[in-house]
């Protein structure tokens, strides 16, 4: 039988939006909304806090999870919606997919190992 | 004589825009690109808690624009979509089966939906909103 890439990137889009489901709407409130809107106080996200939470290994796990699940998912789910909006370069559209997850994934294990 | 070929004209581009549920299913497709975007803003964040402190409040200061702001409203907007889509299909993703009968899928997606209202009130309280 031939060899597929398919039940990676498969079950990356599935635990991917399951972790966007469960945690991304209650994030975008915490880190984009929240302080805007005055629901919480700016302190919050306190440049000493962020970076204890982020120094923190659990903590660490967390934030890369939050950055490298979704980033999968949505790259998964654009190469097959580019093909729902009439884009037949399949091979170009997944590697430019692929690639920016990948990149936002080596760039956030950067910055977590640099913090 | 031949009977004259059946031809269906649609557009491979916008085939979506004729019926309300096709529209709907695009709504649930394109969720992933306000799902992305807030991966690269998240990234951005850590680039920048990663510079110093100087950098991570001007980032802070960003997000007090009134450009970020819509940004993230949207991305919340389309990001509860994809919620309510992907725990409505989770009957048909995972269904469970007790002995001769299949559990209800309403009770698949009510636990999904009170994990997700736990889960969310949990993480408030633990950033401590």
């Amino acid at each position: 039988m031939a060899r597929s890439h398919k039940p990676i990137v498969w079950s990356l889009f599935a635990a991917g939006g399951t972790f966007a489901a469960f945690i991304t709407p209650v994030m975008i409130f915490v880190t984009g909304l929240a302080i805007a809107l005055g629901l919480m106080p700016a302190e919050t996200l306190a440049y000493e806090r962020v970076l204890a939470f982020v120094q923190n290994p659990i903590g660490k796990g967390l934030v890369f999870l939050l950055v490298f699940l979704p980033a999968w998912h949505a790259a998964h789910r654009l190469r097959i919606t580019a093909h729902d909006f009439g884009i037949r370069a399949d091979t170009l559209v997944a590697t430019l997919c692929y690639g920016l997850a990948t990149l936002a994934t080596a760039v956030t294990v950067y910055a977590l190992f640099s913090v | 004589m031949s009977r004259k070929p059946y031809i269906r004209s649609v557009s491979t581009t916008s085939w979506w825009t004729v019926q309300p549920r096709y529209i709907r299913y695009m709504a649930r497709e394109v969720s992933c690109v306000l799902i992305g975007a807030y991966s690269a803003v998240v990234v951005i964040g850590l680039l920048r808690l990663a510079e110093g402190a100087a950098a991570w409040n001007a980032f802070l200061e960003c997000l007090q624009k009134p450009t970020s702001i819509a940004f993230h409203l949207l991305a919340l907007a389309f990001a509860l979509y994809h919620t309510t889509t992907w725990f409505n299909v989770t009957p048909k993703a995972m269904p469970i089966q007790l002995g001769e009968t299949q559990l209800p899928g309403g009770i698949i997606i009510g636990a999904h939906y009170a994990g997700w209202v736990v889960v969310s009130v949990v993480i408030l309280f633990l950033v401590g909103v």
